[in-house]
């Protein structure tokens, strides 16, 4: 494979803006933003000059690593410090700092009146940093460092506005179940590293096939559980509601387009653990059918703006990991929806954050309405986004959403046509739940007092949409047409025969866009034909509040973990309190107790101490009497 | 009469001079009981080096003369000093070792 | 066989004679009052083991014994006596509780299980006496072996007695903590404390013109004896004199002319 040393400048540059704007503190407030935007737009750049160099090479020839330095070196296990850059990290190279670039642009104005803005985009472009490691590094090794680091990023973004004790709250939230997925990461490390002696990608692929089927299970659904806590999937899914409580620009870059897909990221790039683990296959399945349902489902409920996006990025994703379940068959498709998404769902965010702009940071879509007239832009990028995520034909999301649909359909058998239902009903309620926002946002009669003045926010800001937008717009077909991506990636994963196709990839179509329709209609008759409360209503089923609740999912993990938990640790100091500092008590007590027992003896009279010297002596004398006998 | 007479007049000495450290509270008395145990033990000594025919019972009583001069000199001298800070000779007094 | 040791009767007559006397001094030692008629008794004792020596062939520690211990330990034991003085420590009650029954058992236990002990014991060869080592005299003998065989040892307790003579001298020395007083301070302290009858200094001992002797309180104006006279050793001791024998009163005063 080439060497290119290179590589490391895609981290370095953004690893310089935030260690130069964390370090020199309040002296860069006046040109931090500047230099972190220019270190991501520099790592984009270069992102670029690697793919118009990939693109010239053969496809066999196209993956290139940079050894960066020995980091591990313990007799015969040897971890390098390496990169790593093909084809599929690339795709990531270009969404992390594309996407990252243009959040940068737009905070410069969004967060123009924060006083912290350069402590921001160090945070930014630390994030940008990690992340690039994590798609670079060649081994599950390089890559936990960068997992974490995202974690990291993340944690500290949430927590951007911790003088709020709830967001404050809402950081440590995620940092903690995420933490549950790290472990997963770890494990799978672990076993990978006790079995298989290698924690390389290479490594492990090449042992992959004569490993155990048991090993690779096992390391598979450690895996799973690492995406699963990364990507806010079931049942780790209960952070990604509570991170909208970090700047919008973060939700957008973190929570919508690329940390959160790292879970896909991890499981496409693992193909060859999953592709000799069926059964761990099947749990990622299961595990994106449930969450895809789940986010829609919380989608439906929710009037917070960017919590109902935050529902439907968990519910895209639960699509892609789907996808990346259902084998070679899948993985581009989960990749493909994955780009998409980074700029539908991104945009969408951006212009939820123009709306909260105008709105003097209302979140509740109850109190909006009729935001059209007063935001053009806005209006329109954001329509953009909602085509795309919704599906409509020739939008990006119709293509990569539809191609899912179809791969799952045709993934044989009942399990085939359970998936392809399933993907259906998510296509169903996801035309429902975002036509819902846009209505309610843009196109209902206004339910805001005349306190708010809504207003077009300002060029940097509205220009990113834009750029968004048109990403939304054309990126599918860009993507699909005469299956340009599938073709790309194909040298990463194996050869696989042609399904079986249950049903006409048009029919299939046919029936996706009737499902749109259908979730559409429903969306306009219930919100645009009637009036919209600009409180929630209370009297309402009992599947609406628990929809609210976030389908209970905090009850349950307070229900499941939080109080056994309380529990046990109360009981444990109980224990610790009565048995072990009790036995510690009790040694003290006993040394105290033969102490004074024994200090009776003690009169401090030299005299008694003779009588005793006395007193031993004639017993030594009557020892040797006796035995002399 | 047999040798082993001086070795019981030994023993008997030796004993009354233990009894005298441990009843007589005067700590210039308990010397002497000190120095009267160490006497017996000289006078032992010396019957020892007669039945054995050699004089190195004698040389070792010597010593112990020397070693009982030393101690005698040091003993007497810590009787002054405490007696000086504590205005008595009593060996009761000086129970500090309980507190 | 004939055996290699007699004792002449001479020597046994004299065991018989003296040691008795040494185990009664011994014991009158434990039970007389005063620490003096202990220094006397033990003196009684050493010189007894003293003869007790000679006459078993040790001449040298026999004259060693009289010298060292007689002469020398002893004279300082009364150097010191007279030194501390007396007090309460003379007592011969018992202040620790059970502690002289104890003391008693144990030292009859320890003792006669000793004397049994050597009853039961055998050399497994007849005593030797000290003819043949004392040939060349007792002295020149244990010299040979002192300066030979026990050399190192004879060194090491040589040093062990500088050693004890200079820690003697470190704690009997005493630093003084307060400058001394000067004459004209004492004079001031005298009238600043305590009454101003005192300030001429005590009354001295004596009765004027009869009976003047250190033991004799003086008589104050009313009659009555004055405690402050007389020494606190004295009085400790008891060796005062009552000195209202030589009140006035009790005096012929009338004058006889003379014819």
């Amino acid at each position: 494979m080439a060497t290119n040393n290179g590589l490391v400048y895609l981290i370095a540059l953004p690893l310089f803006g935030a260690l130069t704007l964390l370090l020199l503190g309040r002296k860069a407030d006046k040109w931090g933003h500047l230099l972190a935007t220019a270190m991501s737009a520099g790592s984009f750049a270069f992102g670029l000059v690697q793919l118009s160099q990939m693109l010239d090479r053969e496809a066999e020839l196209r993956p290139v690593t940079q050894k960066l330095f020995t980091w591990i070196s313990v007799g015969s296990f040897n971890v390098d410090a390496a990169l790593l850059l093909d084809q599929l990290s690339i795709c990531f190279v270009l969404l992390i700092t594309g996407v990252g670039t243009l959040i940068h642009i737009y905070s410069i104005s969004y967060m123009s009146h924060d006083e912290d803005r350069r402590r921001f985009f160090a945070y930014l472009n630390l994030f940008i940093a990690s992340m690039l490691l994590l798609v670079l590094g060649d081994s599950y090794l390089n890559l936990y460092v960068g997992w974490e680091g995202v974690g990291l990023a993340s944690y500290l973004l949430i927590g951007f506005w911790n003088k709020k004790p709830a967001y404050a709250t809402a950081s440590k939230k995620a940092f903690v179940m995420n933490r549950i997925g790290d472990m997963g990461l770890s494990f799978a490390i672990m076993i990978a590293f006790a079995s298989l002696g290698t924690v390389s990608f290479s490594g492990v692929k090449e042992h992959a096939h004569h490993a155990s089927e048991a090993t690779m299970t096992a390391i598979g659904i450690m895996l799973l559980i690492a995406a699963v806590g990364k990507s806010a999937q079931f049942p780790l899914q209960a952070w990604l509601g509570d991170a909208m409580a970090g700047p919008t620009p973060v939700s957008a870059l973190i929570h919508a387009a690329t940390m959160v897909t790292a879970g896909v990221y991890l499981i496409v790039r693992s193909n060859f653990v999953f592709d000799a683990a069926p059964n761990a296959q099947l749990l990622v399945v299961i595990v994106g059918a449930i969450t895809l349902l789940f986010g829609a489902i919380i989608g439906m409920a929710k009037d917070d703006i960017k919590k109902a996006l935050a529902a439907s990025t968990m519910s895209q994703i639960g699509y892609m990991i789907l996808a990346s379940g259902l084998g070679p068959a899948g993985y581009a498709y989960a990749i493909m929806h994955l780009l998409t998404h980074g700029f539908f769902k991104a945009g969408m965010f951006l212009g939820a954050g123009s709306v909260m702009h105008g709105m003097n940071d209302e979140v509740d879509m109850r109190k909006y309405g009729g935001l059209r007239k007063f935001m053009p832009i806005t209006f329109v990028t954001f329509g953009l986004g909602y085509l795309a995520i919704i599906g409509v034909p020739p939008f990006a999301g119709f293509y990569s959403k539809d191609m899912i649909i179809e791969t799952a359909l045709n993934a044989g058998g009942a399990k085939g046509i359970i998936l392809g239902t399933i993907t259906l009903i998510g296509a169903a309620i996801t035309a429902f739940y975002m036509t819902r926002v846009m209505i309610m946002t843009f196109t209902s009669p206004k339910r805001w007092d005349d306190n708010q003045h809504p207003h077009e926010s300002p060029a940097l800001m509205w220009i990113p949409m834009a750029i968004l937008a048109i990403g939304s717009v054309i990126s599918g077909y860009l993507l699909y047409q005469g299956k340009a991506f599938k073709h790309w990636l194909e040298p990463l994963f194996e050869k696989h025969g042609e399904h079986t196709e249950l049903l006409p990839p048009i029919v299939v179509s046919g029936l996706a866009l009737t499902m749109v329709a259908i979730g559409v209609a429903i969306a306009v008759i219930k919100y645009q034909l009637s009036e919209v409360d600009s409180v929630a209503p209370e009297k309402v089923s009992i599947f609406t509040r628990i929809a609210r609740r976030d389908l209970l999912q905090d009850d349950v993990n307070e229900a499941l973990f939080m109080r056994p938990g309380q529990a046990l640790t109360s009981a444990l100091v109980k224990v610790d309190d009565s048995v072990v500092d009790g036995a510690v008590r009790g040694v003290g007590k006993m040394a105290l107790g033969s102490g004074s027992a024994l200090r009776k003896t003690q009169t401090g009279f030299v005299r008694s101490y003779a009588v005793l010297i006395l007193i031993g002596a004639a017993s030594l004398i009557a020892a040797i009497w006796v035995v002399t006998t | 009469m047999s040798l082993d007479n001086y070795l019981y007049l030994s023993a008997i000495l030796f004993t009354i001079g233990a009894v005298g450290v441990v009843v007589r509270r005067n700590a210039i008395v308990v010397f002497m009981c000190i120095e009267l145990m160490l006497n017996a033990a000289n006078l032992s000594l010396v019957t020892f080096a007669r039945i054995n025919g050699t004089l190195d019972g004698q040389v070792i009583a010597f010593f112990t003369m020397v070693v009982a001069a030393c101690e005698v000199v040091v003993g007497l001298a810590i009787i002054v000093t405490i007696y000086r800070s504590r205005r008595s000779a009593s060996i009761d007094d000086a129970s500090l070792l309980k507190r | 066989m004939e055996p290699l040791l007699t004792i002449q009767t001479p020597e046994t007559v004299l065991f018989w004679f003296l040691a008795p006397l040494s185990v009664l001094a011994a014991l009158g030692m434990l039970l007389v009052k005063k620490a003096v008629h202990s220094a006397l008794l033990l003196a009684w004792v050493m010189v007894s083991l003293a003869i007790f020596y000679i006459a078993q062939g040790a001449v040298f520690l026999g004259i060693v014994q009289v010298v060292v211990y007689t002469g020398a330990v002893m004279m300082l034991f009364l150097f010191i006596l007279m030194l501390v003085g007396v007090d309460s420590s003379d007592s011969l009650t018992e202040t620790i509780t059970g502690l002289r029954p104890i003391a008693i058992t144990a030292a009859v236990g320890f003792g006669g299980l000793m004397v049994s002990l050597l009853g039961r014991a055998t050399l497994g060869r007849e005593p030797v006496g000290l003819e043949a080592a004392n040939a060349a005299g007792n002295v020149q003998g244990i010299a040979a072996l002192l300066f030979s065989k026990y050399v190192w040892p004879f060194e090491v307790i040589s040093a062990l007695l500088i050693t004890a003579a200079v820690g003697a001298m470190v704690l009997a020395h005493h630093q003084r903590t307060t400058p001394r007083p000067t004459q004209r301070e004492q004079s001031t302290n005298r009238f600043r404390t305590g009454s101003l009858a005192g300030a001429a200094g005590l009354p001295g001992p004596g009765v004027f013109a009869r009976h003047n002797a250190v033991d004799v309180p003086a008589l104050l104006p009313d009659g009555t004896p004055a405690p402050s006279s007389i020494s606190a050793t004295l009085k400790a001791r008891g060796d005062v004199i009552d000195s209202a024998q030589f009140q006035l009163d009790n005096v012929d005063t009338t004058v006889v002319e003379e014819k």
